[in-house]
């Protein structure tokens, strides 16, 4: 096995609000091996946005309280650096793309600016001057010619707000590969897209991984945009990862009640006449830190054992684990 | 510039130039930039008559095609007087609202982007310049630092940046609130940069459209505090010392203190206008 690129170690996030402190993360621990694919999925709220944020420590405090736990990337616990060595690592050790490719990029700049931009700070790390504006150009070029844009001169001339927001997404994209990261964090990546658009981004996405020599972190609500691309799942309920497996372990034999109520709830060609079923009850509220299984009050396997104490994540088949007592049934 | 640059631009000038506000706005404050700098370069010479000079012509005398704005009391030309203020009026504008366009929007985008105690202290203590009447404060700052062009341009400069402060804060923390300085911080770029290339030319265009405005204000205080004998010393010309100096010809020669009051107003309004017609220039351009 090799080293993993990021190692996220008992992670615990708690925010203050007006009534009483949230907590947004409890305890995560996930792996991310290089040059793999790795989604978190989970419903809003669920905690995916602070893990994003929380690794490359761009958390505003207040109203972040505290933050618990390892961040390893590379043998160094990102937690332990002081805001200025962190910035370092942001950029051209771990980037990050968001939800909105409209809002994304600065409306008075060029793509082309933009991108220069990006490049400029891996240059300036790197402690190389590439003053030869022909050759920056030629680098704008190329790395829009990665994300597959057509008539990419053209296109770096451009101001956003001319492009439609698959072009901006990919231009996202470019801007965060043009700085080589060796983890991509994309949050929520394609959720603004229409379909076919968000089919065309994730595969460029996946391709691109290994063009470049990356890994991914892909935060998304959405199972059907983690079983497209993904290699590993680990679906996060309440602040907590509640199972996590490869991604065809993980769509043929999902264990945990959410993850199968997840599964249920996404429409397929074979089942269409038949109605989706919803996954009963509310979202939790993470204000309470609660000593049976967040997931009992919406389970429709609830046990009295998941009411007396909480489920660890626990093996099941490899690298198969679920954080359920329903384990303990069969 | 490219062409889908220089396209940019001309759709904007024709979007300014649609209505006649604007138009009559941008003529105004062209005539008084070419006066101006014309003026200011060339200095006595390009005008019909000295200034200063007493008794280039009969005293009193009504304008008449020797003497457009007539003559004054001591003789001298009062349409000659007008031109070669002109500078004065334009350079404090310039001055003051430079000076607080740059104090405002470094204050307003510290207190925007970082927030917290800073902005507190910031904005708290603008209210409290706002609180004092500008007009009030002004005059005692220029009276504590003596007469002239120069004591009263520090005085106006003092009181002028609060209202850049408070609407470059405001623009600042809208804009830090958007994607695009998340990205910027994503990517490891520096707080100072981050400032400097991806706040500030986002704010500047309301800012830009407030100083046109402002420029209007400016020129009415101006005059104003010269009228109170708080600016250039006689017997070198100015707008508001002549209409004090003049005012006691009102029923006599009104013309005296009419003309130089009527050039005030034309000054405010045509930077009104062309403050208004950008303001909703800007609008409908982000709209389109």
């Amino acid at each position: 096995m090799t080293e993993n690129v990021l190692t996220v170690e008992n992670l615990s996030i708690d925010y203050e609000s007006n009534r009483g402190p949230v907590h947004a993360l409890e305890s995560v621990s996930i792996g991310i091996q290089p040059r793999s694919l790795t989604a978190i999925v989970g419903e809003s709220g669920c905690g995916k946005t602070s893990l994003g944020l929380g690794v490359i420590g761009l958390l505003p405090m207040p109203p972040v309280k505290n933050i618990n736990g390892k961040v390893w990337y590379k043998r160094v616990n990102l937690l332990d650096l002081d805001k200025e060595e962190i910035r370092r690592y942001r950029g051209t050790e771990i980037a990050m793309i968001f939800q909105e490719p409209i809002t994304s990029l600065n409306p008075v700049y060029r793509v082309g600016q933009q991108i220069e931009e990006a490049i400029a700070i891996r240059d300036s790390r790197n402690n190389h001057k590439n003053t030869d504006a022909n050759g920056r150009r030629s680098e704008i070029v190329a790395s829009l010619n990665r994300v597959r844009i057509a008539d990419a001169e053209n296109v770096a001339n451009r101001y956003p707000f001319e492009l439609s927001g698959g072009m901006r997404q990919r231009i996202m994209i470019a801007m965060a590969l043009a700085q080589k990261p060796s983890l991509l964090i994309a949050d929520e990546p394609t959720t603004a897209l229409d379909v076919t658009t968000q089919a065309q981004v994730l595969k460029l996405m996946r391709n691109l991984m290994n063009e470049v020599n990356t890994s991914i972190l892909l935060i998304t609500h959405d199972l059907a945009v983690a079983s497209q691309v993904a290699d590993k799942v680990a679906v996060m309920y309440g602040g907590e990862i509640v199972e996590e497996a490869e991604v065809n372990e993980l769509f043929s034999a999902p264990f945990h009640p959410y993850t199968q109520g997840l599964l249920a709830c996404i429409p397929t060609g074979s089942k269409a006449k038949a109605r989706l079923k919803p996954i009963q009850g509310n979202v939790l509220d993470l204000k309470q830190k609660v000593n049976y299984c967040k997931f009992a009050p919406r389970c429709p396997h609830v046990m009295d054992k998941c009411w007396a104490s909480k489920p660890n994540l626990r093996t099941i088949k490899g690298e198969h684990r679920a954080a359920c007592y329903l384990h303990e049934k069969q | 510039m490219s062409h889908n640059e220089t396209r940019r631009y001309v759709g904007f000038l024709r979007l300014l130039l649609t209505s006649n506000e604007a138009k009559l706005g941008l003529a105004i404050v062209l005539v008084f930039l070419a006066t101006s700098l014309l003026v200011a370069a060339a200095g006595k010479s390009i005008l019909p008559y000295n200034p200063i000079q007493q008794n280039v012509g009969p005293v009193l005398a009504s304008p008449s095609l020797q003497h457009l704005f007539g003559t004054d009391n001591l003789g001298r030309d009062v349409f000659s007087r007008i031109v070669f203020a002109t500078p004065n009026a334009l350079f404090v504008s310039v001055i003051v609202i430079g000076s607080a366009f740059m104090v405002g929007i470094f204050l307003g985008c510290v207190a925007g982007f970082w927030s917290g105690i800073l902005d507190e202290i910031l904005m708290r203590s603008t209210d409290i310049i706002f609180a004092v009447p500008a007009l009030i404060l002004a005059m005692s700052i220029a009276v504590i630092l003596g007469p002239g062009l120069i004591n009263m341009m520090y005085a106006l400069m003092i009181i002028w940046w609060p209202p850049y402060a408070r609407l470059a804060r405001g623009e600042a923390l809208r804009v830090s609130q958007r994607n695009f300085v998340e990205v910027a911080k994503t990517s490891g770029i520096k707080t100072f940069t981050i400032l400097r290339r991806h706040i500030i030319p986002n704010i500047l265009t309301p800012l830009l459209a407030y100083a046109t405005l402002d420029i209007g204000t400016v020129v009415v205080v101006y005059a104003g505090l010269s009228y109170l004998g708080l600016s250039v010393q006689p017997p070198t010309p100015d707008w508001g010392a002549m209409v004090s100096s003049y005012q006691d010809y009102l029923v006599s020669a009104p013309w005296l203190p009419l003309f130089p009051a009527a050039i005030i107003a034309a000054v405010v309004i045509g930077f009104s206008l062309l403050g208004n017609g950008l303001r909703d220039a800007i609008e409908s351009h982000n709209i389109s």
